[in-house]
Parts: structure tokens; C-alpha cells; sequence
């Protein structure tokens, strides 16, 4: 991306572009508004929508701008506790999920990115043969019912916390990045192979931590699947099942103690106002971060692209 | 894509010889090494490699009883079965046209939109584009779903726009049919950003000179594009799809299951789907393992085959 077409000496040489250049350029800038304009606007719409009187929205009055602003949707989901319940679980997966993996991945990518590691060719292979075959999801099933690894509390944070396409990335980082020459001349000095991973190594690698955090704790945050299997303790159900109710089941907002037949006619109006606005809920804490952090999804792209 | 690209060395370096004195002082400098790789080692036997040992199942008829290794042999009982039922022919084409069809939209679109973003004039709004289009890759699969349906519906922001405009409603969601669309499209929208991603990374290798010899040459920046950023993404984008052939049966899981409704079961019903519904829901884990054997080895073979011919025509192996 550094690079642009041309250096801009060339192009002050050629000042007169020519007319079909003229054409791609406007052409261009509108195909790539169009699109990016396709993928911004349904979000724009939920965020517009969440906060829009629900009647107008309804009647398709909210298209441009909200209107009639009230928070009437994010107050019923406020109150429901199984939203809250979901959002407890799933951040502390997230959390202890997201450690636990770096603990796993980073250590191992570091060891198999050493040459003089011996046996590391016979472990990538034992690595990288379960990214294409695997027992399937019965046998998996029976396995992790057997250890005991069903409804409990550790299940959602021990599932989903080691890949190995993460930790090919991992591997990739360490041998372009940490000079042999750097821990021939730590070895002269007499600094063992941990002190080294730990004072020298770790220091140096900021930025793949921040990529496997990324990963692992988006994987743990957006993880259905596993949940859907292995979780029915609805004490220990994570968020992306509750919004499976809500969002695709299309239940209604629980909301605790409601009689009141009134308010329980009021949220059915504005149950989709209440979708909208679980959608954003749930999404917060990437939206937050995702501006900062954008740039290290990017940057895994490139490392796990390049030869392992 | 999940593969790791790797351009075999025509000739390795001889591996020089170890004395067992030298091996003793290698290990003995690097034994902290085997503690790193234990937990990620442990990880795989467990969720990896002792399923393999369940899938002996697929031939026996088991029963929680006796246990993986005690249930009877019925040797291949249980995949007769199911190549004989009705429902193999419409989960094989099912499965299959939403990979093919995947494949099919999904690879163009990506190289098509990085070769817009590396011309886009205006880099402040190149940024905000690359922003906005990579958004949608960390959206959970659960509320990308939600959203299909809401804006989908007959009362979704789709519609008002198609009666503002004068249409009248279309039934989107009603319609068994529109499964397959609906599923490629909004996962190629979704997936556009991300996975131009690797494209983009592409084109900034090319060489400035390339293009300002081309442009002296009198070239204009299609000529550019067809002539120059087309050539150099190709061989990316042929070793992306090989890789991704490989994965022909593995459609995605949970987005398929997310939007199955009632109504569009018959086109949307695939493998992995079926394998869910008869094994962790009717608890029939013999026969449902059978048939996700089945996929498995489907899969593993083509990729053989696929990666033994990309390995001789282009040199390129995944291993």
C-alpha cells in the first residue's frame, strides 16, 4: 500500500492525463463510494433505527436521520436479565479464554520458530494436519462429554482457545522478526533460553500479541457453535445464544416482574426497536475498539500470508 | 482462506549431520523449548487428534453402554444407509451449490475491490473505506444473521425502500429459492473488505518501475490494470482457490443454521447441518458420525488431489 501508482515526479511530467485516466478515476471513486457506501449504511440504519420513535420506523419515515429520539428500546434491555447473564458470561470467556490462548499459542510459536529446535518439522506436521481433517463433531461431542467438559464453567473458555493457523501466523513472526544473530549473542553471554523468550523476545513482539489477542478474543466473543453444543445451563449460556433468541427466534424481551399488560403490549411494538438496539449492545465493545485496533487484523493478513 | 502459502524450495540444503555430542549440547541448551510447545501439544491430542480415535464409531453401532471400543462391528452398515436415503442427493446438492456458488461470487469481487481501492485518488477516503468494509469480518455470525432477517423482511428497511421507490413488496425470506442468493450475497458483502485484504498486499509489491515504464510507454491506467496489477494478483488468486476447493464440502456451519427457517429447509439443509440435527439432537452419534466421515474424507481427498496438482503444475504446495 505504500506505493502509488507512479511517483509523483512522473506524474508531474505526464500533467496531461489523458481522457480515459480522467474516466477510470471518476469511475473509480464512484464504484468504491457505492460499495463502501452498501456496507455502511445497513449499520448506519441500525443505530439510526435503535434510537428512532418505532412507529416511524416502522412506517418507513427513518431512512436518513432519526427521528423522534427515545432510548425506550435500550431501557427494556437494560432490564432484562438474561441479557445481562450472557454479558457477564461471555466477557469473562472472552477474558480468561483470551489469556489462556496466548498462554498456549505464543510460547508454542516461539519453540517451533527456533531451528535449532529439534523435532519442530514432525510437530508443525502434527499442527498443521488438524486444520484439515478432524474426527468431526460426534466424535469431538463424546470426547469433550467425556472429560467433563459439558455445561461447566471453564467449557467456553478451553474450546476455541488454540489454532493452528494461529500459531502458523505466531511462527511466521518469530523467525522474520528475532535475528539469529540476537540469540547467538545472548547465548555468548550466558542467557538461557528462557530468560531469553521472556526479557528479550517477548519485548520485541508487541505487536503479534496484540494480533493473537485480537483474534482469540474476537473468536471467544463472536463463538456460537461451541456454546450451541456443549452449554444448556442457561446460568452459563453465552451472549451469542441469547441473541440467537432474541435476534433470529424472535422472543420477546424478558424484562423481570412485567404484568402489566399494558407495558407487555407497549414492548411488543417495539420489539424490532429493542433488535436494533441489542445489536448494538452486543456489538459495543468491538465497535469501541475496533478503530484503534484495525490495523493488527490487517497486519495478520500479511504475516499469514507470507510462507511459513 | 486459511492456508498458509508456501513455495517449495526446489533444492533443500543439506541438513549437516549432528554428532551425539552435538545433540546432547542442543538439547541440553533447548529442553525448555518442549516445555513451550506442551500445553499447544496437549491441546490437540485432546480436541484434535483423541476424536480421531471415536470415529471407529461410524462402523460399529454404539452404545453409551459399552463404550467407543465396545460396541459391535457393523462394518458399513451405517453409510449405506445413508447413501440409499432420500436425503443424500438433496444434502450433497444443497451443500454443494452453496460452496460452488460461494466460490464462485466470492473470489472475484475481492480483487475487483482492491484493484478499486489502489486507484482510489483520495487517500484520506481510501482509509475510511477500508475502515468501513472491513467492519463486517468481526460482526458475530449471530447478529449478521439477525440483521438478514430484519432488513430482509416484509416489513424491513429493503422493502420500504422498494415501495418508496414505487415497487411493490418482494417476499424475500418466503421464497426457498432466494436461500442460496441471499446466503452467497450477504457473505460476499461481508467478506469483501477482509479479504481484499491480501490483494492489496499484493499490488503494493509491484514494482513503481513497471508502471512509470508503462506509462512513458503511453499507457493508461486500464492498460495499467489489465497489463500489469491483473498479472501479478493472478497467481495469488489461482493458489487462493485451489485452496479453497479444498474446502468444497465445509460450508460454514453456523450461518447456514441460523438461517434455515421451515419454510426454506429443502435448500437449505446441508451436511453439517444434518449431522448437528441427527446426532446432537436425536442422539443418533453412530449414523451421524457415518456421515460426517463421509464429508471429512470428501474433503481430505480433494485437497490431496487438488494440492498434488497445483504442487506439480505450479510448483505450489500446502505442505
Amino acid at each position: 500500500m505504500k506505493n502509488e501508482a507512479a511517483s509523483p515526479a512522473l506524474i508531474k511530467h505526464h500533467m496531461k492525463q489523458t481522457k480515459v485516466d480522467q474516466v477510470f478515476d471518476v469511475v473509480v471513486f464512484i464504484l468504491v463510494a457505492l460499495l463502501t457506501l452498501c456496507i455502511a449504511y445497513p449499520l448506519y440504519f441500525v443505530v439510526i433505527a435503535s434510537i428512532s420513535n418505532p412507529n416511524l420506523v416502522a412506517s418507513g419515515q427513518v431512512i436518513t436521520y432519526p427521528k423522534d429520539i427515545s432510548f425506550e428500546g435500550y431501557q427494556y434491555i437494560l432490564k432484562d436479565n438474561r441479557i445481562w447473564t450472557g454479558y457477564r458470561n461471555t466477557l469473562f470467556y472472552t477474558f480468561a479464554g483470551t489469556v489462556l490462548a496466548l498462554l498456549i499459542t505464543i510460547p508454542a510459536g516461539y519453540a517451533l520458530s527456533r531451528r535449532d529446535f529439534l523435532g519442530r518439522g514432525f510437530i508443525m506436521k502434527i499442527m498443521v494436519f488438524t486444520m484439515y481433517f478432524g474426527g468431526g463433531l460426534i466424535p469431538s461431542y463424546l470426547i469433550i462429554k467425556g472429560i467433563g467438559l459439558t455445561d461447566n464453567v471453564i467449557t467456553l473458555v478451553v474450546l476455541g482457545s488454540f489454532s493452528a493457523y494461529n500459531l502458523i501466523i505466531t511462527r511466521t513472526f518469530f523467525q522474520s522478526t528475532i535475528p539469529i544473530e540476537l540469540q547467538e549473542a545472548a547465548e555468548i553471554d550466558g542467557c538461557g533460553v528462557f530468560r531469553f523468550f521472556i526479557s528479550i523476545v517477548l519485548p520485541l513482539s508487541k505487536a503479534v500479541i496484540a494480533i493473537m489477542t485480537l483474534y482469540y478474543a474476537v473468536g471467544h466473543w463472536n463463538d456460537f457453535f461451541n456454546g450451541l453444543i456443549y452449554v444448556n445451563n442457561q446460568e452459563l449460556v453465552p451472549l451469542q445464544l441469547i441473541l440467537r433468541d432474541i435476534l433470529i427466534s424472535g422472543q420477546a424481551i424478558q424484562a423481570a416482574n412485567i404484568t402489566d399488560p399494558d407495558t407487555i403490549l407497549n414492548m411488543q411494538r417495539i420489539a424490532r426497536t429493542i433488535q436494533y438496539g441489542v445489536i448494538i449492545v452486543s456489538s459495543l465493545p468491538l465497535l469501541i475498539i475496533y478503530p484503534f485496533v484495525q490495523k493488527y487484523f490487517v497486519k495478520g493478513v500479511m504475516i499469514g500470508s507470507i510462507k511459513g | 482462506m486459511e492456508a498458509t502459502i508456501k513455495a517449495k524450495k526446489k533444492q533443500r540444503p543439506e541438513k549437516p549431520k549432528m554428532t551425539k555430542s552435538k545433540l546432547i549440547n542442543t538439547l541440553k541448551k533447548t529442553w525448555v523449548l518442549y516445555l513451550f510447545v506442551i500445553p499447544a501439544i496437549i491441546y490437540v491430542i485432546i480436541f484434535n487428534y483423541a476424536p480421531l480415535y471415536g470415529i471407529q464409531i461410524a462402523f460399529k453401532d454404539y452404545r453409551a453402554s459399552s463404550g467407543v471400543w465396545g460396541s459391535e462391528w457393523v462394518g458399513f452398515k451405517h453409510f449405506e444407509t445413508f447413501f440409499n436415503s432420500y436425503q443424500f442427493w438433496d444434502l450433497l446438492r444443497n451443500t454443494l451449490v452453496l460452496s460452488v456458488y460461494s466460490l464462485v461470487a466470492g473470489t472475484p469481487v475481492p480483487i475487483l475491490f482492491a484493484l478499486l481501492l489502489n486507484y482510489c485518488v483520495f487517500p484520506k477516503f481510501k482509509k475510511v473505506s477500508q475502515m468501513v468494509t472491513y467492519a463486517p469480518h468481526f460482526i458475530s455470525t449471530v447478529v449478521f444473521c439477525g440483521m438478514i432477517f430484519i432488513f430482509l423482511g416484509n416489513d424491513g428497511i429493503f422493502n420500504q425502500i422498494i415501495q418508496k421507490l414505487g415497487g411493490g413488496g418482494i417476499d424475500f425470506l418466503g421464497n426457498a429459492s432466494n436461500f442460496k442468493h441471499i446466503y452467497v450475497w450477504s457473505g460476499v458483502l461481508q467478506g469483501m473488505g477482509f479479504s481484499s485484504i491480501i490483494y492489496m498486499s499484493v499490488l503494493s509489491t509491484v514494482s513503481p518501475e513497471l508502471h512509470e515504464a508503462a506509462i512513458v510507454d503511453g499507457a493508461n491506467k486500464l492498460h495499467r490494470v489489465w497489463y500489469i496489477d491483473l498479472p501479478s494478483i493472478m497467481p495469488t488468486a489461482i493458489i487462493l482457490l485451489i485452496m479453497s476447493t479444498g474446502q468444497i464440502l465445509n460450508v460454514g456451519f453456523e450461518k447456514v443454521f441460523l438461517l434455515q427457517l421451515p419454510i426454506n429447509l429443502d435448500n437449505s439443509e446441508i451436511i453439517s447441518t444434518y449431522v448437528y440435527k441427527i446426532g446432537i439432537q436425536k442422539a443418533q452419534f453412530s449414523y451421524s458420525t457415518a456421515i460426517g466421515l463421509f464429508n471429512n474424507l470428501v474433503s481430505f481427498i480433494v485437497l490431496l488431489i487438488v494440492n498434488k496438482v497445483a504442487d506439480k503444475t505450479a510448483n505450489i504446495s500446502l505442505w
